[in-house]
Parts: structure tokens; sequence; C-alpha cells
């Protein structure tokens, strides 16, 4: 059976409640869901700052998240996965990012929603640009976010 | 061929796309990176770290030791901050 699959670019906001609720509507086969929303901080780097910009590579972003989703869903029991990300111009306490992953049991659904939040940052193309004090900086990559994603290369079982 | 800036690599060459021809010795995505560092201050400036620079050739990620063969579309980028 396929697994139903959502991957969406936009500007706009999303609703994560709505999100989550729809991979569930009018199933009985699901046991677990799991929802990582990504929040745009009032701060970086110890300084407040005014709003982030994404900058992403149209075309390119949504077939890399789409590449992730389809490797999630082969290597662990997946009901339904949605991914939004947003672009353009994002306030603090904006949602930037969504993962729902919905499963039989908790164990796939966080799994693959770390898996893929973790490739999100690191795989997919995206640039986040810092409004600080009236100046613009892009964010840098951290070390941390590549080590997260590397310790899913590792071969290993998939959730049972 | 068409090459494609983002981010930071988009700022310092000032342009987002450009289509160019690329001379017959460029056969690899680093040769491109060389190539491309010799076009000029902004191109410098855009390349003088090549080892920090990703790429992607028809939107999927490459390293620098990736012919160029046949793509269509070549994209140089920093490292990705999304999420």
């Amino acid at each position: 059976m396929t697994t139903p699959s959502t991957v969406r670019l936009q500007r706009e906001p999303f609703d994560a409640a709505a999100e989550a609720a729809a991979l569930s509507r009018g199933r009985s086969d699901i046991g677990a869901v799991v929802t990582f929303t990504g929040i745009c901080r009032g701060d970086e780097a110890g300084a407040p700052i005014a709003a982030l910009t994404l900058e992403h590579y149209p075309g390119m972003a949504e077939a890399e998240i789409e590449r992730h989703v389809a490797e999630a869903v082969e290597r662990w029991p997946l009901k339904g996965v949605t991914v939004i990300h947003r672009h353009g111009r994002i306030a603090p306490g904006e949602d930037i990012v969504l993962v729902v992953t919905a499963s039989v049991h908790r164990q796939a659904a966080f799994a693959a929603a770390e898996f893929l939040m973790d490739y999100l940052k690191t795989r997919a193309p995206f640039w986040k640009q810092v409004e600080q004090a009236g100046a613009k900086s892009w964010v840098e990559a951290k070390a941390a976010d590549d080590t997260a994603a590397e310790r899913w290369t590792t071969p290993k079982q998939a959730a049972e | 061929m068409k090459l494609r800036y983002f981010a930071w690599v988009r700022e310092r060459v000032g342009k987002p796309e450009e289509e160019l021809e690329l001379p017959a010795g460029v056969a690899t995505v680093g040769q491109l990176m060389t190539w491309l560092a010799g076009r000029g201050e902004e191109y410098a400036h855009a390349f003088e770290n090549p080892k920090v620079i990703r790429a992607a050739i028809d939107r999927s990620h490459v390293t620098a030791q990736a012919p160029i063969g046949t793509a269509s579309e070549i994209a140089f980028f920093p490292p990705m901050t999304g999420g």
C-alpha cells in the first residue's frame, strides 16, 4: 500500500493542528501521530531579531524533501507523512516548518519525524537570513546539525 | 549552461543566475568553481573558499569531484540552514 504523503512549500502560515488532524481523519489503522513544528525564535546568538527571511531553491527544495519522505517511508512503517516548509519573511513567534508522521505505533512516528527534521536542516536547499538591528546576516550552518543527520546513515534496523 | 546562485553566493556574484559557455577544460564542478573564481572580483570573492560551497547538478546534491557531463543547470550555495 502506498503511504499518503504531502510536501508543500509556501509563504503563508500553516495550521499545524489541522494538518495533523487531516492525516488521521476517517482512519482507524493509525495509532500514533507525531507533530514537529519549528518556530522562529526572537533572538539569535543572544541578540533580538526583527525577522528571518528564508531563501530556497525552487524545484530542488521540493524534490529533495520528497526524496527524504520516500526514504522515511521505506525505512519505517508509516501510514502518512506531511511536510510543510515556509519561505520568505517570517516574524518571531511564527511557524517555519512542520513535519507530521503517522504510524501504527509511536516508535516509527517519532523516529521518522526526527529523521526528516535532521535531513531538512542539512540537505534541503533553504537558507536563513537574520534581520537584526537594521543589519542582515546569513545564519551559519551548525556542525551539530550535520552530526545529527549523519547518525541516520549508519545501517540500522527499521523500528518494529 | 545555466548557473544559479543562492544566499551569500548569489549576493557576492551579484546575480541569481546566468547562462555561460564553459571552456573545454572545465570537466568537474570543482574545476568550474576555479574557472568562475577567475572571472572577476565578485566571483573571486564568492568562490574564495570553494571547500565551504555546496553544489547541485540538475537539482541534486553533488560533490566538487562530480563530472559536469550533460548537466543543464548547476547551482552553487552555502551549507543549508533550513528547518
